[in-house]
């Protein structure tokens, strides 16, 4: 239990509005949530830990790191391969993994769920086996003006392989798609569309069942980058009708080095594997390798086990706890977080879309973000600040960096407060 | 938060908010640019040097207080210096950063660089402290790739 008395200033305390007697409508029981994440207890700097940098990673739940821990105490041996008891034990333990990453999206078979390391994975192996199978030279590829860079640079390099042309839906100012640009950028020349659900460094929800559906007028493929979506709202794969679909385990709660990819399974069947090795064979002799079927086909070498089987615990974690009621209780602490920001003389919000997730760009009159970052971090606060891997944002709202406040469900209106406590020494120090 | 005020002294929020040198200089026959990529610090420096002395200095370019006034300060100090003493102020400058050198007992010779001992107690930012110092280095010696401290 953290107390914003705990952290005192001196000096500044009557420049801050008292907002403790705030309450939320939601009846989210934040304190017992927090009980489940050991890390936040720790203290930084002589004070407690307000971490609020989780569109980078989040922090992971004790039945995460117990499961780990579970599956190399009792379970470990090699997947798919022995016919002996352990091994049979972590391939039931992997594999049903996969099933509950399955329904967490809601796809329709456990074939189409691929096991990546992560996102920029997931999108690398569309762009090298679809991409290279299908790109022709002269044809379009569509991108929007927010891609984190793992959503641009494999495209690029396909386009500069194939003669292709990358073509970008610009945003307005507030950092929301123009999908009017859009629909006037779709021809019979674009062959895919790649498009980010939420944007790591606006917050940006983008409208991705429209952009998907205008698309597929076209019969053209969508994969839809879900790495800060996933963790924020429901996602069906099915209702969004998207052809791929990727997200990173680490900022879902679970393990690092674990993602998915999910693929429908008709594209996923005609595209050519994407690394060859073992399990994604039938049979090899040096004249002809047959090729496994899905996902196999796609998951060359020993995997990553333990992050899978951790990746199945945080989905299902996540969802006995809803993401409705998450999505509920993140946009009550969005909208105090931001009406907070809001009132701090020379703050400006970068990335003011009507739909938001719980993430807080934002810039100070007069001071670099790593200067904030650093006299925030000696209180303990955990922002993000840099370009975050979105340089084109950047560039188009003209700045080279922001600082970066990413909100997950075991954020407080505490941490906020804490937050802005933090800014105003910032102000103070460098007399701003 | 000692700590704190030691990395942002007066004399660092002043070279960061009114930098010295601050300007390009036109001809100059030693141009080179300091990036570093992750945390997007960005700098040119401009070097006019006669005879191994440092005739004019000065960059351009935007980054964090740290790396900005670290340039600032350098900018001033190294004018007019010849090349023999710039190196031996660039060696001092990287012990003074990284704590290997107690800047009390070379206050003479350090001047006004003396007010960055305060980054030694900030590892990931010695980076930014060290960048405009690399860059100006790569220019003395006639280097002109770009100079990265990540």
């Amino acid at each position: 239990m953290k107390a914003s008395s705990n952290i005192t200033i001196p000096n500044i305390t009557e420049q801050l509005t008292p907002r403790s007697s705030t309450q939320f409508r939601t009846g989210f029981d934040v304190e017992k949530i927090r009980e489940d994440f050991p890390i936040l207890k720790q203290r930084v700097h002589g004070k407690p830990l307000v971490y609020l940098d989780n569109a980078a990673t989040t922090q992971k739940p004790r039945v995460v790191i117990e499961a780990i821990q579970k599956y190399y105490t009792e379970e470990n041996a090699n997947v798919h391969r022995g016919v002996h008891f352990l091994s049979e034990k972590a391939t039931q333990a992997y594999e049903g993994a996969r099933s509950r990453i399955r329904r967490f999206i809601n796809a329709s078979k456990d074939k189409e769920i691929i096991f990546v390391r992560g996102a920029t994975e997931g999108i690398n192996l569309v762009v090298n086996s679809y991409g290279r199978k299908y790109i022709q030279p002269g044809d379009e590829i569509i991108i929007s003006a927010m891609e984190h860079h793992s959503n641009i640079v494999p495209w690029q390099m396909l386009c500069e392989e194939k003669g292709a042309k990358l073509r970008i839906i610009p945003m307005n100012d507030a950092g929301e798609l123009l999908i009017d640009e859009y629909e006037e950028l779709l021809n019979e020349r674009t062959k895919f569309v790649s498009v980010v659900q939420v944007s790591n460094s606006l917050g940006t929800v983008n409208p991705v069942r429209q952009i998907i559906q205008m698309a597929h007028n076209y019969g053209i493929p969508v994969l839809i980058d879900g790495a800060q979506a996933v963790q924020h709202m429901p996602v069906d794969v099915r209702d969004l009708d998207c052809d791929f679909y990727v997200f990173s385990g680490h900022k879902i709660f679970g393990p690092t080095g674990i993602g998915i990819l999910y693929g429908k399974e008709r594209l996923l069947e005609v595209m050519p594997p994407y690394q060859g090795g073992g399990d994604m064979i039938l049979s090899v002799t040096f004249e002809k390798t047959i090729y496994n079927t899905l996902p196999a086909k796609f998951e060359a070498g020993t995997p990553h086990i333990e992050g899978g089987i951790g990746l199945g615990v945080a989905v299902d974690y996540v969802s006995k706890i809803g993401l409705d009621a998450i999505a509920a209780y993140e946009q009550e602490l969005l909208k105090y977080a931001t009406e907070a920001l809001s009132e701090i003389e020379g703050l400006r919000i970068i990335g003011t879309a009507k739909e938001k997730a719980s993430v807080l760009s934002f810039v100070l009159e007069g001071v670099h973000p790593h200067d904030m970052g650093t006299i925030l971090d000696t209180e303990g606060i955990a922002i993000r600040t840099g370009h975050h891997c979105t340089q084109p944002v950047m560039q188009r709202f003209g700045i080279p960096a922001t600082a970066r406040a990413s909100l997950a469900f075991y954020n407080t209106k505490e941490d906020i407060d804490a937050l802005v406590r933090g800014i105003y020494k910032v102000k103070e120090i460098f007399g701003s | 938060m000692d700590e704190l005020r030691e990395l942002y002294q007066q004399v660092i929020l002043d070279h960061n908010k009114n930098p010295r040198n601050f300007r390009k200089i036109e001809g100059a026959n030693r141009k080179v640019e300091g990036y570093n990529p992750l945390c997007g610090d960005h700098y040119f420096i401009y070097m006019q040097l006669e005879d191994d002395v440092i005739k004019d200095l000065s960059f351009e370019g935007e980054g964090c207080a740290i790396s900005k006034a670290s340039a600032s300060l350098m900018s001033s100090v190294l004018k007019g210096k010849t090349k023999a003493e710039a190196e031996m102020l660039f060696q001092r400058f990287h012990e003074v950063v990284t704590g290997r050198l107690d800047p009390t007992d070379h206050l003479e010779e350090l001047g006004k660089l003396a007010v960055f001992a305060g980054v030694s107690e900030f590892p990931v930012r010695v980076k930014c402290a060290t960048l405009a110092w690399h860059t100006m280095h790569a220019a003395l010696n006639g280097r002109c790739e770009t100079v990265s401290t990540e």
